[in-house]
C-alpha cells in the first residue's frame, strides 16, 4: 500500500502531442481513485505514466517514498489490469498468474500456495490448467484480476478492464472489483469512460478532458458540485441541464421568471439536475412536455422551458402526459457557471 | 446457408484441367520416368537401356564420393538453416525496436530477397574472388589462405555464407511481423511481471513467436538442400572435381556431365523419399500445433 503523488506530470508524444497538461494530485493510502473522461482525453497516458510504460515528459512522479520517473515498470512495485486482459496466450492460467512472481525469486511451493489463494478468492480454481483461449471473456478478466492481486503490489492500475464484457458481467465485476480493493486495501487507480462506474466504485473521481483535469472530488461533490459546465454534462445520466438565464437586482431570471436569488449582472449558465425539477400542480414555472421516455424505475420527460430544451427525471409512479406542465425547483441544488468559461461560481 | 456450386459436372473438371494437366506433365510425368530410370542402365551413347534392378542403388551406397555429398549436405542444411533462422531473428528483433528510421532499415534489409540465387552465387564470388575479392584479402589479414573452388573447406564455407545471406530476408520479414503481430499489451504486461529483457523474450516473444518458427524451419531446410543449386552451380562453376556438393547438384553432375542417368536417378528417388519425409513431419506438426486466439 502506497501514496502516490503527481507533481506537474505531463506528457508530450514525439510527434508534439500534449496528450496530459501538468497535472498534480496524490493519491492517499488505500484510496480508490477513478480517472473518468471521455475517448482520447487522456487517461490512458496519464496511467502509463504511473505504469512506467510512457516516458513522463515533465514533472516527478512519488509512489511511496520514492520518486519513481526513472524506475522500470517491473520495479514500481505495481500490477496493471489491461482492457484486453493482456493474458499469456501460451500459459496456463497457473502459469499466468504466477508469472511476475516466479520472476521475483520466490520459492516455488509459496509461489503455488499464492496462485491457489488467488484463484480460489476469484473462484478460479477449476481453469487453473487451461489456456487463456479456453476462458470466457469474464473468466479472462478474472485471470487478469489475479495476476495483479498474487504479486501483492503496493499500487493497482487498471485500465478501462471492464469495457470488453457485456452490461451484466460488467455489473456484477464492478461490484467484485471494488470489494476485492476494499478487502486487499491496495492503493487504486482505475481508468474508465463510463460515469456510472467512475460514480459507483471511486473514492475519488478525477474528471479529465482534453488533457487537462477538471475536477477532483468524491463522487458527491462531482455530481452535485461540478466544476464546470462539461463536468456538469459528462456526469450523470440523463445529464446536468444547462440553462441560458438572466442575472438582474440580485436574482437568476429564466424567461423572465425568477428562478433563485443571485448576485452580479449579465448572461449566466444555470445548472439543474433532472431529479431536481418536480412536477407541482402549484409550481411556480410551466414546461412544455413533448416526449415521455419510459425506464422502469423511472421516467425522463423531454421538455421546453421558456425556448430551451430541458430534461427532467420523474418516478414511476408520477403520473406524466405531454403538454404543458407545472414544476417546482428544489431550492440550493442550483450549479452556476461562467458563461465564456464554463467554470463554476 | 445455400451452398454454392456448378450447376453442370463438366464446367468444374474444365476448370481444373489446365492445372491438372500442369501437375501431370511437370511433375508427375517426370517423376514417375525417373522412378522407372532408376532401375535401368542407360548407354551413354542413348542406345538403349539394361534393367539392372537395384544396382543403382546399391552401387549409390558403396560410392563414397556419394556419401560424403550426403554427410556435406546434411552439415550444410543444419548449417544454412539455424545461421539464416538465428541472424534473422536476431535482425528482426532489433528492426522490431527500432522506432527512427525503421522504414529505412527495413527496406535495406529486404533488398537481398530481390536478388535471384544465381546472381547470390555472382556476388559471392566477386566478394570471395581469388584475385580481388574484397573477403579473400579481408581473410589474408589473419593469415586465412583463402581458396575458393580449391580448398574444400574454402568452397564450402563461401557456399554457407551466400546461402545464409540470400535467405535472410524471407526470414527476417516473417520474423519481423510475427513479432509485430504480438499485442502490445501482452508486451506490456511482461514488461510488469519481468525485468530481465531476455527472460521476457523466452518466456513470451518466443513461444509467440513458434509458430512462425517453425513454418519457418521447413522453409529453410527445404531451401537449404534444394533451392541452394544456383547458388552451389556458380560456385562450383560446374567443376565438381574435389568441391563440396548438395546432393541435390550430384543429381545434375551424375546425370548431365556424367551421362549416368540411371543412378542420377536413383539419387532423384532418394530425395523425392526425404520430400515426402519432411511433409509428412510437417503436416503432423501442423496438426498438432497449438492455436493462439
Ligand atoms: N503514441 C502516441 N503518439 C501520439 N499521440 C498519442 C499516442 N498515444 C495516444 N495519443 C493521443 O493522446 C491522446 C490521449 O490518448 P489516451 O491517453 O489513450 O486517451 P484515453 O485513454 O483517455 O482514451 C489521444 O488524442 C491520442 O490520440
Ligand atoms: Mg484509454
Amino acid at each position: 500500500m502506497a501514496q502516490v503523488t503527481l507533481n506537474a506530470l505531463r506528457k508530450v508524444y514525439p510527434n508534439g502531442f500534449e496528450a496530459v497538461k501538468p497535472a498534480s494530485f496524490t493519491i492517499e493510502k488505500g484510496e480508490f481513485v477513478v480517472l473518468v473522461g471521455p475517448s482520447g482525453c487522456g487517461k490512458s497516458t496519464m496511467l502509463r505514466m504511473i505504469a512506467g510504460l510512457e516516458d513522463i515528459t515533465e514533472g516527478d512522479l512519488h509512489i511511496g517514498d520514492r520518486v519513481v520517473n526513472a524506475v522500470d515498470p517491473a520495479d514500481r512495485d505495481i500490477a496493471m489490469v489491461f482492457q484486453n486482459y493482456a493474458l499469456y496466450p501460451h500459459m496456463t492460467v497457473r502459469k499466468n498468474i504466477g508469472y511476475g512472481l516466479k520472476n521475483r525469486k520466490i520459492a516455488k511451493d509459496v509461489i503455488n500456495q499464492k496462485v491457489e489463494d488467488a484463484a480460489n478468492l476469484l473462484n478460479l480454481n477449476d481453469y487453473l490448467d487451461r489456456k487463456p483461449s479456453q476462458l470466457s471473456g469474464g473468466q479472462r478478466q478474472r485471470v487478469a484480476m489475479g495476476r495483479a492481486i498474487v504479486r501483492d503490489p503496493s499500487l493497482f492500475l487498471f485500465d478501462e478492464p471492464l469495457s470488453n464484457l457485456d452490461a451484466k458481467l460488467r455489473n456484477q465485476m464492478r461490484i467484485e472489483i471494488k470489494a476485492l480493493q476494499r478487502r486487499l486495501g491496495v492503493t487504486s487507480v482505475y481508468v474508465t469512460h463510463d460515469q456510472v462506474e467512475a460514480m459507483t466504485m471511486a473514492d475519488r473521481i478525477i474528471v479529465m478532458n482534453g488533457g487537462e483535469i477538471e475536477q477532483i472530488g468524491t463522487p458527491s461533490e462531482v455530481y452535485h458540485s461540478p466544476a464546470s459546465t462539461f463536468v456538469a454534462s459528462f456526469m450523470g445520466a440523463p445529464p446536468m441541464n444547462l440553462l441560458d438565464a438572466m442575472r438582474e437586482n440580485g436574482a437568476v431570471m429564466v424567461g423572465g421568471q425568477k428562478v433563485a436569488e443571485f448576485d452580479g449582472s449579465g448572461l449566466v449558465t444555470l445548472g439543474v439536475r433532472p431529479e431536481d425539477i418536480l412536477p407541482d400542480t402549484n409550481g411556480a414555472f410551466e414546461i412544455d412536455v413533448t416526449l415521455i421516455e419510459e425506464l422502469g424505475a423511472h421516467r425522463i420527460l423531454h421538455a421546453v422551458w421558456a425556448g430551451q430544451s430541458i430534461m427532467i427525471s420523474v418516478a414511476k409512479d408520477v403520473a406524466a402526459e405531454t403538454g404543458p406542465l407545472r414544476v417546482v425547483i428544489k431550492p440550493d441544488t442550483l450549479s452556476y457557471f461562467d458563461p465564456q468559461t464554463g467554470r463554476r461560481l | 446457408m445455400k451452398r454454392a456450386g456448378f450447376s453442370t459436372r463438366w464446367l468444374p473438371i474444365l476448370l481444373l484441367l489446365p492445372q491438372l494437366s500442369i501437375i501431370l506433365i511437370f511433375f508427375y510425368w517426370p517423376a514417375a520416368h525417373a522412378v522407372k530410370s532408376s532401375f535401368y542402365l542407360q548407354d551413354p551413347f542413348g542406345f538403349g537401356e539394361t534393367f539392372v534392378g537395384m544396382k543403382n542403388y546399391t552401387s549409390l551406397l558403396n560410392s563414397s564420393a556419394y556419401l560424403r555429398s550426403a554427410q556435406f549436405t546434411v552439415v550444410f542444411t543444419l548449417l544454412v538453416t539455424i545461421l539464416s533462422l538465428s541472424l534473422a531473428l536476431l535482425l528482426a528483433v532489433k528492426a522490431d525496436k527500432v522506432i527512427k528510421g525503421a522504414k529505412a532499415y527495413r527496406t535495406l534489409l529486404m533488398w537481398v530477397y530481390a536478388v535471384a540465387p544465381p546472381v547470390a552465387g555472382v556476388i559471392g564470388l566477386v566478394l570471395f574472388d581469388q584475385t580481388w575479392g574484397p573477403l579473400k584479402d579481408f581473410f589474408g589479414l589473419f593469415g586465412w589462405d583463402f581458396r575458393l573452388g580449391v580448398n574444400y573447406f574454402d568452397t564450402a564455407f563461401a557456399m554457407v555464407v551466400v546461402s545464409v545471406w540470400k535467405q535472410l530476408p524471407v526470414n527476417f520479414i516473417f520474423f519481423l511481423s510475427g513479432l509485430q503481430s504480438i499485442p502490445k499489451s501482452v508486451r506490456e504486461a511482461a514488461l510488469i511481471d519481468n525485468r530481465s529483457a531476455s527472460g521476457r523474450f523466452w518466456d513470451v516473444t518466443f513461444p509467440l513467436l513458434a509458430p512462425t518458427a517453425f513454418f519457418l524451419l521447413i522453409i529453410n531446410i527445404t531451401y537449404a538442400l534444394f533451392d541452394t543449386f544456383g547458388i552451389i552451380d556458380t560456385v562450383v562453376k560446374g567443376e565438381p572435381s574435389n568441391n563440396p556438393m548438395t546432393l541435390v547438384y550430384r543429381v545434375y553432375v551424375d546425370g548431365f556431365r556424367g551421362n549416368d542417368l540411371g543412378g542420377s536417378s536413383a539419387q532423384s528417388v532418394v530425395l523425392m523419399v526425404l520430400v515426402l519425409a519432411l511433409t509428412v513431419f510437417q503436416f503432423r506438426m501442423v496438426e498438432r500445433r497449438i492455436h493462439y486466439t
